[in-house]
């Protein structure tokens, strides 16, 4: 009982990949079977989720578990989900869809891997298991050349990343003799160069993966070239998992180097930030706009992180709950949208508030919340991460920073202005949604108002750290 | 009295009117919440002097306190002096009125009342917390209905001008977030204004803190040089959201001022006080030159709600208890009075279709009740003795001479001499309004009782207020502890 509560996401993920794979190699059924499978595999992940986590590890230390590890899997079990039902347009379209689902699921094992790996041998293996599924999803949207030149582009952005990721693992194991992070992290010195090395290269791999400048390039393109779910997956459930095992990497294994690490942090926090939002402000694709401004909001995960306390763990994992929520429903209108119109440019959704009210209403309440609004989640989100900064007094970064939020505003505002303020624009018409996606729109702006204004959610994080 | 009341039922509203306010019932639900309000900040200001009277040393009165994030030492924090009393009081009457004006919305009106409601429940929470985290996640929540009241049902470069007014108060937002963060840390790790004020903020930290935070809360109250959200915020926003922003969301700031950084940092704003008396001086000169330079009704009276709101900054620099005292009367009486003369900009535009002064003249021909008022508002705003402005203003004025230095002297002049300046453009601008002969083409369309009743129930705040100040002076003057030590620690 205890390897199967140890296990359980894992497990359920593998269930899945099974039925998946069973499924499709039986006869052939209709696509909304298919579909309503996939739900009900998710489904599954999230009922598992109820059961506790416990504390412990298997095969000798490379894998890990801890109730906080299971709550951040059941975050990302939970994002998957949501993402599928907001995908209901698209997937009905589809005619690849049991595969879809497989390369997800997959994906997610992956990073359940991820955030549960104990040594560096299991993390690159599951970085590489998250990885390729979402490389080949990338390329879903079969006849648009974009989602090929997306697929392309991923797959070199994560080969390349993961040649410096194995660099510094090499130096790490050379110079410490271990792969497991605790031997790791009782070896690490802050004199030796060589530890100071490994730490810059994990860094530039981890900030890869996390879009952080100057890593970022590959993020726009991709987000844009991708299919929506991808997107949305790529945005809340991978980089969240990224976010979780870079705060263990972080505060665990390089604990040691922290003063070098801040330092690291807060250089890239300010260029993130820089960057992020000022690309933002010119952004004509919706996804490209999403792109940066989620390039921007890793910037305020890593002013958190600076600071260096567990507050700013607790900040960072809450955050991205929040986010997910935020981020999902900002998607799914863009998913809907585009499934529907095939349109995904601010223009084209100019006056979307005449034909779409609810639609409407979600996007600006998502945008809201990633501008960090109260009543929204992302307020609270927000105020956590800057107030975990400012624990170390670096109050210019978090000046910085709060300065950064009006700039941000500025660009949601854009969008809202384009769909509440600005004449209609031809060609969308009134959607009907299906009960997927207004399931999806519910659970997500329900999450937008609750997880803030309802301490819970941040409460629960916080005891578990 | 519980005040989660007076939080509780504006947001019910809202929910309210987002779920049955088909088409007209929006406005006639909008209403009820708002009457309930007024009877709930009614209720509150009795309640409240009652309590006081039996409770003379308690720094707030009628305090709730609710854990809110336990690991961060974050609490729900409520609890009134009197000054909140004062506000709240202005906040209830102004939402009544501008709800009572907003009747003949015909565009969406569900969405705008229930914007317009969430907005008042912004306003009443920021009154009513005390505790800094409370305070500005108020302060914040109107962010949104502010930029989509304007945006949709606002005039003119009506974008534009909502992009500016949210944009600079978010700015004053992110000064007040890092000066918030920058008092918590330094301070023992808590937000609540009693604790705080009990460590102390060491002084080397108010040194910058103070200036943050006095900055940040200034860009809501229309501080010189950042001002320029005002004119073009107010005169594009529509009726009821020009009387929201003017007469209670530019208090939010003098309010915060005094709630929070006077409040905090005695010592730090002892210090800064020449720098907030010459602020303020600036914007009641040049506030009310520009307002001269004015064509356009609205501007009209944005231009001079900076030079009024600039009293209340002066007020809060000058330092003594009667300026204080000074400084929260011209809240609430320039809260009154910018409501009513919003309001009655609107009853013209409606019947003129243009804002234009020149284009106007002669109108008590054809509508004598709108122009009366306007009369009222414009004497009151000129500070006649009788009516509300200048209870407020001589008060500021009192308060500033007991002060024996130079500066605070000088200022007090030069204050003075814009009442003579205000005199100017009130009394042109209503010669050419409402004198003359009849200008242009006038709709004649009667004035609805709700309206009537708006403007009646403004004026009727003024006249209160003008002719029987004792009632306010005394709540506000109420000994308030936290005050006192505040106060003997200046003088330290």
């Amino acid at each position: 009982m205890h390897y199967l509560l140890l296990l359980k996401h894992e497990l359920a993920a593998t269930l899945a990949i099974v039925v998946l794979l069973v499924a499709r190699l039986g006869r052939n059924r209709e696509t909304s079977f298919y579909i309503h499978l996939g739900y009900l595999l998710l489904l599954l992940h999230v009922f598992v989720s109820l059961f506790p986590s416990p504390e412990g590890q298997l095969f000798a230390g490379l894998f890990v578990n801890s109730p906080l590890l299971g709550l951040q899997k059941s975050f990302l079990a939970f994002g998957l989900l949501l993402i599928a039902l907001t995908a209901d347009r698209w997937l009905r379209q589809h005619e690849y869809v049991p595969e879809v689902f497989l390369l997800m699921i997959s994906s997610l094992l992956g990073l359940f891997l991820l955030i549960s790996s104990g040594s560096l041998l299991m993390f690159y293996l599951a970085l590489e298991l998250a990885t390729l599924p979402i490389a080949a999803l990338c390329n879903f949207d079969l006849r648009r050349q974009q989602s090929s030149e997306a697929a392309t582009k991923m797959i070199l952005s994560s080969a390349f990343s993961s040649a410096i990721l194995s660099f510094g693992i090499s130096l790490l194991y050379g110079s410490t003799g271990s792969l497991r992070f605790p031997d790791i992290a009782q070896r690490l010195s802050g004199s030796d160069p060589l530890h100071v090395i490994a730490l810059v290269l994990l860094f530039s791999g981890f900030a890869f993966k996390l879009s952080v400048v100057p890593f970022h390039l590959w993020t726009a393109d991709v987000y844009q070239g991708s299919p929506v779910p991808v997107t949305t997956y790529l945005s809340v459930v991978s980089k969240g998992a990224i976010v979780f095992i870079f705060c263990t990497a972080l505060f665990q294994v390089f604990a040691p180097l922290q003063s070098f690490g801040r330092l690291l942090l807060i250089i890239t926090a300010v260029a993130t930030l820089l960057i992020g939002n000022l690309f933002a402000l010119r952004q004509e694709n919706l996804k490209r706009f999403l792109a940066f401004s989620s390039i921007a909001q890793v910037g305020f995960i890593l002013v958190a992180l600076s600071g260096g306390t567990k507050e700013a763990v607790s900040a960072a994992v809450y955050f991205v709950l929040v986010y997910l929520f935020s981020n999902v429903g900002a998607f799914a209108v863009v998913g809907i949208v585009s499934a529907a119109t095939g349109k995904e440019t601010i223009t084209e959704l100019r006056g979307l508030y005449h034909s779409n009210r609810l639609l409407s209403w979600v996007l600006a309440l998502s945008l809201f919340s990633l501008a960090g609004i109260p009543p929204t989640a992302g307020f609270f989100g927000k105020f956590f991460l800057l107030m975990a900064g400012a624990h170390s007094s670096q109050y210019a970064l978090i000046a910085f920073a709060a300065l950064n939020m009006v700039v941000a505003l500025f660009y949601y505002l854009r969008v809202v202005r384009a769909i509440f303020l600005e004449p209609p624009f031809e060609g969308v018409q009134s959607l009907n949604l299906s009960t997927a996606e207004r399931l999806a729109l519910a659970l997500s702006v329900a999450g937008i108002l609750i997880s803030g204004i309802y301490s819970g959610a941040y409460e629960a994080i916080a005891a578990l750290i | 009295m519980n005040l989660n009341l007076l939080i509780w039922v504006p947001l019910l509203t809202t929910a309210v009117v987002v779920l049955w306010g088909k088409g007209q019932r929006a406005a006639m639900l909008a209403t009820v919440g708002s009457v309930v309000q007024l009877g709930l900040a009614l209720l509150l200001y009795l309640a409240y002097t009652a309590e006081r009277s039996i409770h003379a040393n308690v720094p707030f009165l009628f305090e709730y306190r609710a854990v809110w994030y336990k690991p961060l030492n974050i609490t729900y924090h409520l609890g009134v002096d009197g000054i909140s009393v004062a506000m709240v009081l202005l906040t209830a009457f102004v939402v009544l009125a501008g709800v009572l004006m907003s009747w003949n919305i015909t565009h969406q009106p569900r969405e705008f009342h229930a914007l317009l409601t969430l907005l008042g429940a912004g306003a009443y929470g920021v009154f009513l917390s005390v505790d800094t985290f409370t305070l500005f996640f108020f302060l914040e929540l109107a962010v949104i209905p502010k930029y989509l009241l304007i945006g949709i049902w606002g005039s003119g470069q009506k974008e534009y001008c909502a992009r500016k007014l949210v944009l600079m108060l978010m700015l004053g937002s992110a000064l007040v977030l890092v000066g918030l963060l920058g008092v918590f840390f330094s301070a023992g790790h808590t937000f609540s204004l009693s604790a705080v004020s009990a460590t102390g903020v060491p002084l080397k930290l108010q040194q910058w803190l103070f200036p943050l935070l006095f900055l940040g809360f200034g860009i809501f109250t229309a501080i010189f040089p950042f001002h320029t959200w005002v004119p073009d915020g107010h005169s594009a926003a529509p009726t009821a959201g020009s009387m929201f922003l003017a007469g209670i969301s530019m208090k939010l700031g003098g309010y915060g001022c005094l709630r929070t950084v006077t409040h905090l940092m005695p010592e730090a704003a002892v210090q800064y006080a020449p720098l907030i008396i010459i602020l303020g001086c600036i914007a009641i000169v040049y506030g009310s030159l520009a307002t001269m330079m004015q064509t356009d009704l609205k501007y009209l009276n944005a231009y001079s709600s900076i030079s009024h709101c600039g009293f209340v900054v002066l007020g809060i620099g000058l330092l003594t208890q009667t300026a204080r005292n000074g400084a929260v009367l011209q809240m609430v009486s320039h809260g009154l009075m910018t409501a009513l003369f919003f309001a009655v900009i609107g009853l013209i535009y409606e019947r003129t279709h243009t804002r234009t002064i020149r284009d106007m003249g002669g109108l008590i021909q054809v509508m004598p009740f709108v122009m009366t008022v306007l009369f009222m508002a414009g004497m009151c705003s000129l500070g006649l003795p009788g009516l509300s402005g200048f209870v407020a203003e001589v008060t500021v004025f009192v308060g500033g001479w007991e002060r024996e230095e130079l500066l605070p002297r000088v200022a007090v002049v030069l204050a003075c001499s814009s009442i003579v300046l205000t005199a100017v453009y009130i009394v042109r601008a209503i010669g050419q309004v409402a004198m003359g002969p009849l200008l242009g083409r006038v709709d004649q369309v009667p004035v609805g009782w709700a309206e009537r009743l708006a403007v009646l129930l403004l004026l009727s705040g003024i006249l209160l207020m003008g002719l029987w100040p004792e009632w306010l002076m005394q709540l506000v003057d109420m000994p308030a502890p936290a005050l006192e030590t505040h106060l003997s620690r200046i003088e330290n």
